[in-house]
C-alpha cells in the first residue's frame, strides 16, 4: 500500500473517521490524566511555588502554536508543489487549532507573567514573535475567506502561510539570540532538560494529550472540508446541466 | 516531473531569499530587538558616548548577594545588578515581584540619575529554565551541587 | 474540607493558576464542539443533497 492509496479522498475519509474515534478517546483520557498528574500530583516549584502548575497547559500550548503552524508551512508546500486538494484541506484545517493554542500560550503567559514577572505583558522578542504567530494564523484564515474562488484563495494562503514560516525559528530561537524577559528552553535543549521528573512527566503527558486533541479535530475538519467540496461540485453540477 | 522540480526549485529559492532577507533585517535592528542590557553592556555604551540624562532603558542581570537595603518608608529598595564582570546600583520605590531577591534574575527600567546610580520605574523578575521540587533544590544545596541561578546573562 | 480550601488556594496564587486552567479547557471544548458540529452538518447536507439527487433520477425514469 503506497501513500497514493490514502492520498484517494474516499479511501481518505474511510480511514480517517476510524483513527478520528481513536485519537479523540485518546486525547480525552490523557487530558482527564494529564490535569489530575498537574494540579494534585506534580510538586510545587522551589522558587515559584504553585504557579509552576500553569507551566503544564502554557508549555504544550505553545508547542502546539509552532507545531501547527510548521504542519501548516508543509501542507501548502506540498499544496503548492504536488497540487494535491488534501494537502490544501490539511492546511486549512489546521489554522484554527493552530490559532486557539498560540491565543491559549498567550493568555496562560499573561497569567503565569503577572505573578512570577511582576507583569501581564512585555515586548521582548519572544513574545512579540509569539503575538506575531496568532495574526499570521488571523490572516491565513482571513485570506481564506477572503478569496471565493477556493483554488486562488488556497494558492495565496499557501504562499502566506509559506513567508510566515519564516517566524517559526525566530520563535524558537529568540530566548537565544536576544535578551529577552521569558527565560530559555527547558525541555528542547542541547544539555538535556532541566525539569525534576517529577514535573516533567506530567509535562509531557499534556503534550501528547494535546497532539491527541490536534489529531482528533483535525481529521474531522478535513473530513469536512472534503465534504463542503463534494456538495459545491453537486451543486455546480446542477448549475451547468 | 520537470513541473513539479520547478516548483519545488522556485519554492525553495524564494524561502532562501526571504529567509535572508529576515536575518538581515532582524540583524539590522538587533539594538530595538533587545529588551534589556547587561551592566557589561550598559558600561561600553557609556564609553562610547555620554549618556543622555533621563533617557530611558532596561538593565537585566542578577541581584548581587547582599546587596539589597530596604528603606525603613517601607517601599524604597535599592540593590546591585551584576553580569559578574560589571555592577550597577539600581534604586527602585514601589513593590517588587514575589520572586525577586538576592541571587535572582532581573530586569529594571528607567535611567541614569546624576550620581550613578539607576532609578528605575519598574522593576520585573526574570527566572530561570530549571523547575524542580523544593525538597530537590534543598537536597542540592545541602549536597553542595547547587548551581544557583543559571541565567547568566550574555556579555558580548 | 479544609484540604478543598487549600487546594483551591494555590499557594496564594489560586487567582492566576485556574483561570489558566478554565481558559485552556473552554477554548479546547469550545473549539471541539464547533469542529464536530461542523463536519456533523456537513455529513448530513452532504446525504440529503445526494437523496435529493437519486429521487430526481427515479422521478425522471
Amino acid at each position: 500500500m503506497s501513500m497514493h492509496y490514502f492520498a484517494n479522498p474516499t479511501h481518505f475519509t474511510r480511514l480517517a473517521g476510524r483513527i478520528q474515534q481513536w485519537a479523540g478517546g485518546l486525547a480525552a483520557g490523557l487530558l482527564i490524566a494529564g490535569l489530575y498528574l498537574a494540579l494534585v500530583v506534580a510538586p510545587a516549584d522551589y522558587q515559584q511555588g504553585e504557579t509552576v502548575r500553569i507551566m503544564f497547559v502554557h508549555v504544550p500550548s505553545a508547542w502546539m502554536a509552532l507545531f501547527c503552524y510548521s504542519f501548516l508551512a508543509v501542507a501548502s508546500a506540498v499544496a503548492l508543489i504536488w497540487k494535491h486538494p488534501l494537502a490544501d484541506m490539511a492546511a486549512k484545517a489546521s489554522a484554527p487549532i493552530g490559532a486557539g493554542f498560540t491565543f491559549l500560550a498567550l493568555v496562560t503567559g499573561s497569567l503565569w507573567g503577572k505573578p512570577m514577572w511582576g507583569t501581564w505583558w512585555v515586548w521582548d522578542a519572544r513574545l512579540t514573535s509569539v503575538l506575531i504567530l496568532f495574526f499570521l494564523y488571523l490572516g491565513y484564515m482571513a485570506l481564506w475567506q477572503a478569496i471565493e474562488d477556493s483554488q486562488k484563495a488556497a494558492k495565496a494562503a499557501a504562499v502566506l502561510a509559506l513567508v510566515g514560516a519564516v517566524n517559526v525559528p525566530i520563535i524558537k530561537f529568540s530566548v537565544d539570540w536576544w535578551n529577552t524577559l521569558h527565560q530559555p528552553a527547558s525541555v528542547l535543549r542541547m544539555d538535556g532538560p532541566a525539569i525534576h521528573p517529577s514535573m516533567l512527566w506530567p509535562l509531557l503527558v499534556m503534550a501528547l494529550a494535546f497532539k491527541a486533541y490536534f489529531v482528533t479535530l483535525l481529521l474531522a475538519r478535513m473530513r469536512m472540508e472534503l465534504n463542503l467540496r463534494r456538495i459545491r461540485a453537486l451543486r455546480l453540477a446542477d448549475r451547468t446541466s | 516531473m520537470t513541473r513539479k522540480r520547478r516548483r519545488i526549485y522556485v519554492i525553495g529559492g524564494f524561502m532562501l531569499i526571504f529567509a535572508t532577507a529576515a536575518a538581515l533585517v532582524l540583524t539590522a535592528f538587533e539594538e530595538n530587538i533587545v529588551f534589556f542590557y547587561s551592566p557589561t553592556d550598559l558600561a561600553q555604551k557609556l564609553k562610547q558616548e555620554p549618556f543622555p540624562p533621563n533617557r530611558r532603558l532596561r538593565i537585566g542581570g542578577l541581584v548581587e548577594e547582599g546587596s539589597i537595603r530596604r528603606a525603613p518608608d517601607g517601599l524604597t529598595v535599592e540593590f546591585r545588578v551584576t553580569d559578574t564582570v560589571e555592577v550597577i546600583s539600581v534604586r527602585f520605590r514601589g513593590i517588587t515581584p514575589d520572586i525577586f531577591g538576592e541571587g535572582q534574575g532581573v530586569v529594571a527600567e528607567g535611567s541614569m540619575a546624576a550620581d550613578g546610580v539607576f532609578v528605575a520605574s519598574e522593576v520585573l523578575a526574570k527566572h530561570d529554565e530549571t523547575y524542580m521540587p523544593k525538597e530537590v533544590a534543598e537536597a542540592l544545596k545541602k549536597a553542595g551541587q547547587w548551581q544557583g541561578e543559571k541565567n547568566e546573562q550574555r556579555t558580548e | 474540607m479544609e484540604r478543598i480550601v487549600e487546594f483551591m488556594a494555590m499557594g496564594g496564587y489560586g487567582t492566576y493558576v485556574w483561570p489558566a486552567f478554565g481558559v485552556v479547557l473552554a477554548v479546547m471544548a469550545l473549539l471541539w464542539f464547533a469542529s464536530m458540529r461542523g463536519w456533523r452538518k456537513s455529513e448530513l447536507d452532504l446525504r440529503a443533497l445526494r437523496e435529493s439527487r437519486r429521487q430526481e433520477e427515479i422521478a425522471k425514469e
